[in-house]
This record gives structure tokens, sequence and C-alpha cells, in this order.
């Protein structure tokens, strides 16, 4: 595991997590190329219909939701804009504006969830059109110091993209899922016709892989899917923490920020399920985040809590003795 | 045939140099935008100053001095000379802020005026907006530095006159530190 658990400082761990998500993103696109294939293969004998189906579809849906899903996560989460004449909203508002500064993006609609929770989650397609939404529990939780550490983490986000691929990958397991469904659906009816009919059966050894590849695909595609989501999704978290300590120059807030949320013991009423990988630290898996360990690490949207905060506490050691050299200036 | 690999590569060539030149632009209005937003931070602060001096003004009169020297501060910030003169006017200006917050802690009072809490918010911000600002506008005018003193953009460079931007540099070491405001009241949980 030597190539994960490499120390990284904040730009090659940049560098390195965008190169993973190309990977990831390709495994996702071939996987679905596959399921249809398979299918074109063993079901129909005519060849790109269900290959084509399949990346319609992943496209289709990815598609829909880049366009609809921030609204729709919005308003699942119930969500209300925040007020700039309430003074803890001002103060949100100011520390949301301190971080577009500090990373040159534009101000991003700021929401509030009705949730004691404390948590945070950033969504939206692009720099232009991001999303920022906080719990209540948050702003009763955090100092100013945490919050903009927090807020910072949520920029990051939306800086360096990851609204979008979150919002895509989220899109791409749903129409794996519901292709592996069909594909299901289609061999119990299919499968008989098809080894009576016998025309083009057992064709070589090729075909023979191809079956079991596309069996074990449509088997085992729900638990792959996601254990890519989670990949994608886990990688982003550290760049985001690394983002967020490059914009802020101050790791140790985002530290003390992770240690509170996940120390929390309010279990999220507002905060479902499909909006769990967008947020700060996973709701819903607030014992596991504390837990090191292989099969906790596949199955989490996040990565370990006490992981991220040995990779901070990484950076600001780091930072510290630049800053003792004179390399970081007034900043 | 000749020819028009000659011509294949003059066309790369003018490509290229399009290319350099139309990034150096973009870095350069990057980095007069960047200034711009300190610029509207600090307008922003020298705004807010009168506002608190004045909704301060009545429950410390024994602190005259150092609200004097954060208006005198304030004043002298207004016309700075040259990028290198606002960092220190603003500097000091920042020293003499942090010291009547301090102060303000000695009156109840005032700690709880939400007036008061309002404009330390208000102000923390624009202390942090200045940071962060100032922290953008290095970073992005050291990437135009960079790219107008390196092979082969210096070339570039020198061709259409780009000279290296100013950056907003705190001269005395000790204070190398961005420093990180936190003028509001709010307990540390």
């Amino acid at each position: 595991m030597g190539f994960f658990d490499r120390k990284r400082n904040l730009y090659e761990q940049q560098l390195h997590n965008k190169r993973l998500t190309i990977v990831v993103m390709a495994g996702f696109i071939l996987f679905l190329g596959l399921l249809g294939f398979g299918f074109d293969m063993i079901m129909l004998d005519f060849f790109p219909m269900g290959t084509i189906i399949a990346l319609a579809l992943g496209a289709g849906t990815a598609m829909w939701s880049y366009n609809s899903g921030a609204v729709s996560v919005m308003r699942s989460t119930n969500a209300y804009p925040a007020d700039p004449n309430n003074p803890d909203h001002r103060q949100l508002i100011n520390v949301v504006d301190e971080m577009t500064i500090a990373s040159g993006i534009p101000r991003p609609k700021i929401y509030i969830v009705p949730d004691k929770a404390p948590n945070a989650f950033a969504t939206g397609k692009n720099p232009e059109d991001g999303y920022v939404a906080v719990t209540e529990g948050l702003l009763e939780t955090l100092n100013r110091e945490e919050l903009q550490a927090v807020i910072a983490h949520e920029i990051a986000h939306i800086r360096n993209y990851d609204i979008r691929l979150m919002t895509i990958v989220a899109a791409l397991v749903g129409a794996i899922l519901l292709l592996a469904m069909m594909s299901r659906r289609m061999m119990w009816f299919g499968g008989g016709r098809r080894s009576g009919g016998g025309g083009r059966g057992g064709g070589g050894p090729v075909m023979i892989i191809v079956l079991v590849l596309w069996l074990i695909g449509i088997i085992l595609a729900p638990i792959i899917a996601n254990m890519m989501a989670m990949m994608v999704s886990r990688k982003r978290e550290y760049l985001a923490d690394a983002t967020a300590a490059e914009l802020t120059r101050n790791p140790n807030g985002l530290i003390n920020a992770l240690h509170k949320i996940s120390g929390s013991f309010v279990k999220p009423k507002a905060i479902h399920r499909d909006a769990a990988h967008l947020c700060i630290s996973d709701p819903f898996h607030l014992k596991r985040e504390q837990r090191t360990g292989f099969m906790s690490d596949l199955f989490s949207t996040h990565p370990p809590i006490n992981k991220r905060v040995e990779a901070l506490r990484n950076m600001a050691y780091q930072y510290e003795q630049k800053q003792k050299k004179g390399e970081v200036g007034a900043g | 045939m000749g020819t028009i690999i000659a011509i294949a590569v003059a066309a790369l060539l003018v490509l290229w140099v399009i290319s350099r030149y139309n990034k150096l632009i973009r870095l350069r209005n990057q980095t007069t935008n960047g200034w711009k937003q300190i610029d509207v931070q600090l307008k922003r602060r020298h705004d807010l100053i009168p506002n608190l001096v004045n909704t301060v003004k009545g429950q410390m009169e024994f602190e005259r001095e150092t609200l004097e020297s954060v208006i005198q501060a304030r004043n002298s910030a207004l016309n700075p000379k040259g990028v290198a003169d606002a960092a220190e006017k603003e500097n000091i200006l920042t020293g003499a802020l942090s010291k009547l917050f301090a102060l303000v802690e000695n009156y109840p009072q005032l700690r709880s005026n939400e007036n008061v809490k309002q404009l330390q918010e208000e102000l923390t911000s624009t202390e942090n907006k200045i940071a962060f600002a100032r922290q953008f506008y290095n970073d992005i005018a050291t990437k135009f530095n960079t790219a107008t003193q390196m092979f082969p953009g210096n070339i570039i460079a020198n061709m259409f006159g780009f000279k290296a931007a100013e950056l907003f540099e705190i001269t005395v070491l000790t204070e190398r530190e961005v420093p990180k405001v936190d003028l509001s009241f709010k307990k540390q949980k």
C-alpha cells in the first residue's frame, strides 16, 4: 500500500489526486461499456445496441444531474438561504467571502440546513454556479477559525471541480445499478430462448471470457460501482483538505473542526443518504471514520478522520518549516 | 515540399508567440484585478474605522491616545505612495486596531453592545479579507513574474515590454506571518 500511504506535500497531493481521478473515471466508463457489450454478446445477436444503450444511459443521467442536481439536493435537505441581517449568518457570509477572495472564485450561493448535526457540503455545476450549505449545528459548534477552515474545505471542492465530478460519479453509479438490474431481469427472460436457438452459441474462448466477466460484472456491479465512487470521493476529501490548508494557511483550524464534527453524537435528520458523499464528514459513518483498516477503507465515502488529521499535521509541519526558512512570505 | 515545411514551422512559431503573449496578458490582468481586490477591502476598512471609533468613544474616554492613534494611522493610510508604502501604512493601522480591540475587552458594556459586536465582526472579516486578498495577489503576481522571467517566456516579455509586478510585502521579518485576526468575542468553544 506504499502508493497510497506515501507522505506527500500539498502540491504533490493535488497532482496525485487529479491523476487518480482520471483513472477512476476511465474505469467507470469501461465498466459501463463492459456491461453493455456483454449484453450485446450474450443476449442480442447484433453488436452495438446494448453498448449504445449503456453508454447513453450513463451520459443521460450524468447530464441530468449536471443540470439539476444541485437544486434537487438543496430541496431534499430543506436548506434555506443565509440571511445577511442575522448576526450568525452574517459571520458565515463573511467567512465565505473571505475564502472566495483567497481562492479567487465567485461567491457561491450560501444555504443553511435546518439540522442540529454539525456538517457542511458543497454542490453545483462549476465555480460560477456553486452552492455551499452548512447545518445550524455547525454554526453553533464551531468557532470562527474552525468555521473558516470548513468553508475553505467546501470552497476547495468547488474550485477543484469536485462538485461536478461527484455529481457525475453519483449519476454513473446510478446508471450502473440500473443497468445491472435490467441485465439480471433480461437474463431470466432471455436465457431460455437463447440456449434453445443455438445459432451462434459457444462462440469460442473469447465469448466465454466475456460471458464470465459479464456475469461477475452484473452480480457485483452494485458493490464495484459503490467502491469506485467511494474511492473518488475519499481522494477528493484529501485534496480538499490540502487545498483548505493552502487557502487558510492554517491546517490546525481544520484539524480542530474535524475533531468536533466527528466527535458529535447528534444524528443528522435533514441530510439524507444521497447527499452524504458531499458532506465534509460522512454523517452516517461517524464510528467507521474513526477506525482504520482495509474494509472500512473500501466502503467509506470519507477517509478515516485520524488519517486526514495526520495528513494535515504533516502539512502544518511542512508549512512551519517553510515559514522558518522564509520561503512563505507575507503570503 | 521544403517551402511547405518552412511555412508550417513559421505558422507554428507565430501561434506559439500568440499563445504565450495571451498567457502573459491574462496573468497581468489577474494581477491587476488581485490588486483591486486588496484596494476594495482596504477602502472598506478605512470606512468602518470612524464608525467604530464613534461607537466606542463615549465609553472609552480614558483611552483617547489609542483612539487618536487609530484615527491617525487610518488617515495616513488613505493616500499611500505605491505598493510598498501602502503595505507599511496598513500594517501600522493593523497594529493600532488590535491594540484598540484588546482595550475594548476591559469594558463590559462595550463588549455586550450589539453595535460594537457587529462592527467587530465586520472589521475582523475585513482584516481577514485583506490578508487573503494579499495572499491571492502575491500568489498570482509571483506566477506572473515567474512567467515573465523564465525562458522562453522572458523573450516574449521583453519583446512586448511586460514589467514584473511589485509584491505586497511586509518588510519586517517578524511580521511575515499572515495575521490571523479574530477580534470577535465569541468564546473559544
